[in-house]
């Protein structure tokens, strides 16, 4: 039996930091909003407190703030020819759940993609050609947004978090001491740069003789304490070195727990329902409108919340999902290349360089989620890429997000994975080495896609997403490229011996990569290649909105939080200045 | 629809075990084309303490007077139940002598103020006399309401009818014979009710005289603040000396230069009282709801008038202390490198209005240490406000550390940086464990391994 409640202007599905954030725009427009989040509520002192957040073995190895795979996870394959098999254990990318969600469990880099990350196709075709865009099935497009749009929600995002950093360009003028291939900034950092410790430093400086240009990787780990404009407290960090897959206990890493809920729980017209897992989005017959949504409680108890829109605030998996299930928009299909949903599924292409030193000690234990001194000469199109046979790019990080003991161990090639052999690398090599991280685009590809899957069900008896992917030849040559350009500051940084670690071979769920999934609900100039208009408003079902990673195209050499934020801002500026009055398409297709 | 036994908690969590989750409840109205469409009839206790007033209303300027009033007084932190409506009552105050249950103060006709009169109010207020000529118990602190002028409660009164209507009868008072009965409070009232109303000092400043007004009338800062005698009334020259109040301290508000309020300026105070924090201290305890519910809510120029007079008081009377054990003191110092030095950061310099600081702390060095047993034992929230609503939290270190090493640490704070306090016996901290019930606690559910 379905109970169903009384209606509402908007219901959230999903409540980590697009939920938190289109929560407190549209509650503070006056709106009646009510978020279901399937996962638990989280709160810093109970879940988290500084006393047990930092256990490796709970939070990292035993998952305690990921999704249960035992319930609910999705299919994996590579490519069309594979039966594509159930993930039951978390590997390459960690699903989040529960209040917060990735929110709590990232490492706080908060970055903004390059102007001509948003205008991957015509930029690219401009300046290489039409084959650099459509090689090896490439089906990158043009976000249909642009950087210069989404300048003020990137600035109202750092605000929000007291992002800590250096402007490398303010307002068109290029900045020492910053990234100075950053889109123009119309604002410094709320707050400064966090202390740089050993290892970063020495990677800044090898890179300068190298003649790039090193500058502080701008963080929600916040280096003073500091005070948002919804009067939220975030505290100093103490570079515990415990951020990505935990929760932080200082109150120093941006969360929506830090940032948005002290102030969003107390509005009046804002509930928050947890543990309460959203089955699907009712339509209309004729699939224009939705209605509300349809959601069971822990108790297996069944809801329809009936709602005037409907925000798909859940991670990116779980957005196009809930489209496929509901019928909103039609699937991508990638024989045909028609259709649009699922389609142009993304990641990250990730490689890094491990370093070790005799004469230097390191102490990474003094770390933090971004803590890490960068070089953005080759990201996206900062560097020439004619006749390298590839086009985006990464960023390089000589960074030190901890030490912590199970995860964090690095020993030089050639040692084995256990044994004596291996403890007396690990001990020998603990506090003096590192590992600098190549965090590499992906672009799209004709294959890469997501739908359901034919044959695995969840405990609710609904298909499991099916993800079908693989690394492109474009991603393979950018990494190896990448990959050296980082071994070449690795060595100017006179170590002992250093190690590859090259992204090779096909895409494996086994070892954890990053949490960075993008499209399948991708956003565009038109309803013919995107789900969702710049607005993240649905071409088909004018009152569904998805946010998230879910609307790039094709993914960025960069974190995508501040990204999918600054979308998310941008997308309730729309909603709250124009589509409260008039509840319509915001562009006409 | 198949249930799933296995899935661990059997109902959503609709925020209710939170204090910070605020939940609403909603109305359907008629559907226009723009949003808003779906209006909210939720009335959380600081909306009501704080949404505007009509001007349309006929005596607009009394209610909106009365609206302000009610925040002066902290009427919300007693009347207010946990998961009640507010100023419906019914929470349980325990007093040394037994559980008194706050009253409904609504305007429902039946179980609230709604029948009475302007006379009956000013009655209760003044002269501790209910609806039918009954005692009130001093629980309601009309020792210090009868300050307020007759002005002052004739616009609390009219405010109060406006409220909404909640019917909801409070629980019968808890009281021992022959507290029991109410003409026993007459006795008291002979003997501790303070026979005169307030009186200005033309000596004093005008701030002063607010303050005074505002802290020995309706803000009834002595309720909490100045110590008891055997019988609950206070005790006579010991006004703001600090006192225990339900295994919590209420601080000294004296000029002593250790525990008293000598090294906070005018200005900290006021800003103690809007933010809850401060770059010396951060309101816990009981004093986390009177951040919220009263004093945040006030003016500028009310809560320096209250600074202004609570910054004049004589010092309390100092104490000597034998110095601590160096034992205690060097394990105590390792102790708090590794469990408090993450927020309060080395040499205890804290992040001032974020996560206190330790050295010259007047709440270390309270005579009576139970409030900081109590927070390390309990952990503590910082009271909200609409400036500040970043519920900064002490987590619990009940499960963590033993009583030797609370005792410890405890002596070990209230003796470094600056701070000179008695040392604290291992028995004061297993005695407050056995009152908190926190004997048998382990690592927080939340915190476990799933299953």
């Amino acid at each position: 039996m379905t109970t169903t409640l009384k209606p509402v202007d908007a219901v959230l599905v999903g409540f980590g930091w697009t939920g938190a954030i289109m929560g407190q725009q549209l509650c503070d427009a006056g709106m009646n909003v009510v978020a279901l989040e399937r996962g638990p509520w989280r709160d810093t002192p109970t879940d988290f407190a500084t006393g047990f957040a930092q256990d490796e073995l709970r939070y990292m190895w035993r998952h305690h703030l990921f999704q249960n795979v035992t319930y609910d996870t999705l299919t994996i394959r590579n490519n069309t020819n594979q039966e594509a098999l159930p993930m039951r254990h978390l590997g390459a990318f960690l699903l989040g759940t529960g209040v917060g969600s990735g929110g709590v469990h990232w490492n706080g880099q908060i970055w903004r993609f390059l102007p001509s990350d948003f205008m991957t196709k015509s930029h690219n075709q401009q300046r290489y050609g039409k084959k650099a865009v459509s090689d090896y099935d490439l089906t990158v497009q043009d976000w249909g947004v642009t950087y210069e749009q989404l300048e003020p929600y990137y600035d109202q995002f750092d605000k929000l978090c007291g992002t800590s950093g250096k402007a490398g360009n303010l307002n068109g003028k290029i900045q020492p001491g910053g990234n100075p291939f950053e889109g123009p900034r119309s604002n410094e950092y709320p707050t400064p740069p966090m202390i740089q410790t050993y290892a970063p430093t020495l990677f800044g400086k090898a890179a300068a003789e190298l003649g790039r240009h090193p500058f502080p990787h701008p963080t929600g780990n916040l280096s003073e304490p500091y005070i948002n404009p919804l009067g939220a407290q975030l505290g100093a960090c103490t570079y515990c070195g415990f951020c990505e897959k935990f929760g932080c206990g200082n109150y120093s890493k941006a969360s929506p727990q830090t940032t948005l809920l002290p102030y969003l729980m107390a509005k009046p017209n804002f509930t928050l329902k947890t543990e309460c897992e959203v089955l699907r989005v009712k339509l209309t017959a004729d699939r224009k409108r939705a209605t509300g949504v349809t959601y069971v409680n822990s108790a297996g108890e069944e809801f329809f919340q009936p709602a005037e829109m409907v925000i798909l605030s859940a991670y990116v998996l779980q957005n196009v999902r809930l489209m496929l299930l509901s019928g909103i928009g039609k699937p991508y299909d990638p024989k045909t290349g028609e259709g649009v949903v699922g389609k142009n599924y993304a990641y990250q292409t990730m490689s890094s360089v491990n370093v070790f030193f005799d004469d230097k000690i390191l102490n990474p234990f003094i770390g933090a989620g971004a803590l890490a001194t960068v070089i953005d000469d080759f990201n996206g199109d900062n560097f020439d890429h004619s006749g390298l046979g590839f086009i985006g790019g990464a960023y390089i990080a000589g960074m030190v997000t901890g030490g912590r003991p199970i995860e964090m161990i690095y020993t030089p090639e050639g040692t084995p994975d256990w044994g004596l052999e291996w403890k007396h690398a690990a001990a020998k090599n603990y506090l003096r080495s590192f590992s600098i991280s190549v965090h590499g685009s992906c672009m799209s590809h004709r294959g890469n896609y997501l739908d359901l899957d034919p044959t695995y069900r969840d405990i609710y008896g609904r298909p499991m997403l099916r993800m079908t992917f693989d690394f492109t030849e474009n991603e393979h040559k950018m990494s190896d490229y990448l990959t050296d350009r980082a071994a070449e500051v690795a060595r100017a940084m006179n170590p002992r011996e250093i190690k590859l670690n090259r992204r090779k071979g096909s895409f494996s769920i086994v070892p954890y990569q990053t949490t960075h999934n993008t499209g399948g609900a991708i956003m565009g100039e038109s309803p013919k290649d995107s789900v969702v208009n710049q607005y993240l408003q649905s071409w088909d079902v004018s009152n569904v909105f998805s946010l998230g990673s879910g609307a790039f195209p094709q993914n960025a050499g960069y974190n995508p939080t501040g990204t999918v934020a600054a979308l998310t801002y941008h997308a309730a500026h729309e909603i709250t200045t124009r589509y409260l009055k008039n509840p319509a398409p915001l562009v006409q297709s | 629809m198949r249930r799933f036994s296995h899935l661990r908690k059997s109902v959503a969590v609709v925020g209710t075990t939170l204090a910070i989750l605020v939940l609403a409840r909603i109305t359907t109205s008629q559907i226009p084309t723009a949003l808003p469409a779906h209006t909210t009839s939720a009335l959380t206790p600081t909306a009501l303490l704080s949404q505007p007033i009509a001007d349309s209303a006929p005596n607009a300027a009394q209610l909106r007077r009365g609206q302000y009033l009610v925040a002066a007084g902290d009427c919300m932190s007693c009347h207010l139940r946990n998961g009640g409506e507010p100023l419906a009552g019914g929470l349980g105050l325990k007093t040394p002598f037994g559980v008194i249950y706050s009253a409904n103060i609504t305007s429902d006709q039946q179980t609230g103020i709604g029948a009475w009169t302007s006379d009956q109010f000013y009655q209760a207020m003044h002269d501790g006399i209910g609806t039918h000529g009954k005692n009130l118990y001093p629980a309601f602190p009309y020792p210090w309401f009868r300050r307020a002028s007759r002005n002052d409660d004739d616009a609390i009164f009219a405010y109060l009818k406006t409220t909404p209507a909640v019917n909801y009868t409070p629980p019968q008072n808890d009281l021992p014979f022959p507290l029991n009965f109410r003409f026993m409070v007459k006795g008291w009232n002979l003997f501790f009710l303070n026979t005169h109303d307030f009186h200005t000092d033309p000596g004093q400043s005008n701030d002063w005289n607010r303050g005074a007004y505002l802290v020995n009338g309706l803000g009834h800062c002595g309720g909490c603040h100045t110590p008891k005698n055997f019988l609950g009334a206070d005790k006579s020259r010991h006004e703001f000396y600090g006192a225990k109040l339900d295994n919590w301290v209420a601080p000294d508000l004296t000029s002593n230069d250790r525990t008293g309020l000598n090294g906070w300026s005018i200005d900290d105070v006021a800003e103690y009282l809007r933010n809850g924090r401060n770059a010396h201290a951060g309101a816990g305890g009981a004093m986390a709801d009177v951040i919220t519910y009263s004093t945040s809510l006030m003016s500028d120029a009310d809560r320096h008038a209250m600074a202004v007079y609570l910054k004049s008081q004589e010092p309390s009377p100092k104490v000597a202390h034998a110095p601590p054990d160096s034992g205690a003191m060097r394990r105590g110092a390792a102790i708090y490198s590794d469990a408090c030095a993450s927020c309060h950061l080395e040499d205890g310099v804290g992040q001032p209005r974020f996560f206190p600081p330790l050295g010259h702390s007047a709440m270390l060095q309270q005579a009576d240490p139970v409030g900081l047993l109590h927070l390390v034992l309990a952990g503590g929230r910082i009271g909200t406000s609409p400036s500040r609503p970043s519920p900064l939290t002490m987590p619990s270190f009940a499960w963590k550390l033993s009583d030797n090493e609370i005792a410890d640490v405890a002596t070990y704070l209230r003796n470094s940086w600056g701070n000179q306090a008695s040392a604290i016996s291992v028995s004061d901290v297993y005695d407050l464990r056995k009152r908190l019930d926190l004997e048998k606690v382990h690592l927080t559910a939340n915190s476990g391994d799933r299953d």
